[in-house]
């Protein structure tokens, strides 16, 4: 069985309100070095098989099919350590 | 005219779609996401609601249902279809249309009758209105941000599929005022805000939202003529 990590993040030119909100609530908290938050999403799924060319492939089109909208995302996957 | 009215689970707008389609004088006819079937149907509305819990993106889930399955091709042949709010974020999330819906601007989910003007109205489900007819009509929506990239804002412009657009300053954020559009046949529409709860002064802000139903009755009888 073989992990891999999927992250999925809004492109850079979106818009991004949840990750401004938790950036002001962080000047809140006295954190006032932050100077940006972008907000993601992080997928961990597990295989049948190892984690090869063929398996991450699989998982890169599965990526762009459904755990990310490549018009608004865009995402990047690795094997798990 | 016969007019599919799609239930999902987590739809909540289903039973005001079938209501207008039924004041617009056609027969709604229920379909079930999980049918594989669009039971003959002459056009379908895609109602508001959270389709699966609104879980991975608004639409994701729902794009992938087996009454999706047998729609997608039908609407590339022709078939009209009207998206509003969650139907909306379900024809951009299977490429009917252009584009995403993102989180509101101000985070905060709008509740609110507001004003839009008609800037299409050549579609099959706005061609009862006149181009720059003014609409008042219910918002409610957490993600109702349009969002595209810029070149595809300006062929939406350019070709005229912008279909209805927020009057003064965008409510939510949505790129260029906009609050639905077509695709290139002008069939399939989706927007944000509600039509469906707009048709009598009894129950709505007003009856302006009637139109959208009645056009697609309009049409359908005018392609059988």
């Amino acid at each position: 069985m073989a992990r891999v990590i999927v992250e999925v993040m809004l492109k850079p030119e979106i818009h991004d309100p949840q990750g401004e909100a938790v950036l002001s609530a962080s000047h809140r908290l006295g954190f006032g070095t932050v100077t940006s938050v972008r907000q993601g999403k992080r997928f961990e799924l597990e295989l049948d098989g190892p984690a090869d060319g063929a398996a991450l492939g699989a998982v890169e089109e599965l990526a762009r099919e459904l755990l990310a909208n490549p018009v608004i995302e865009e995402f990047s996957l690795r094997p798990a350590d | 005219m016969r007019i599919g009215v799609v239930t999902f689970p987590g739809s909540l707008d289903d039973t005001d779609a079938a209501r207008a389609v039924r004041y617009a004088g056609a027969e709604p006819v229920p379909l079930w996401h999980a049918d594989r079937d669009l039971r003959g149907v002459d056009a379908v509305v895609l109602p508001g609601g959270f389709s699966y819990g609104d879980y991975l993106r608004c639409g994701a889930i729902a794009r992938f249902s087996p009454v999706m399955g047998e729609l997608v091709p039908a609407a590339r042949a022709g078939l009209p279809v009207l998206g509003i709010c969650n139907g909306f974020q379900i024809l951009c999330e299977a490429h009917l249309l252009p584009g995403a819906l993102t989180r509101n601007a101000g985070l905060r989910f709008i509740t609110r009758d507001v004003r839009l003007t008609v800037e299409n109205a050549g579609t099959a489900w706005t061609s009862g209105y006149t181009s720059g007819q003014q609409l008042f009509v219910p918002l409610k929506s957490g993600e109702g941000a349009y969002a595209a990239d810029e070149a595809t804002l300006d062929e939406l412009e350019a070709s005229g599929r912008v279909v209805v657009r927020y009057d003064g300053a965008a409510p939510n954020g949505t790129a260029r005022g906009i609050a639905g559009i077509c695709d290139e046949s002008g069939n399939v529409v989706g927007l944000m805000p509600h039509p469906e709860h707009a048709i009598d002064a009894l129950t709505g802000p007003s009856p302006d939202g009637l139109g959208f139903f009645t056009s697609v009755v309009a049409t359908f009888a005018g392609a059988l003529r």
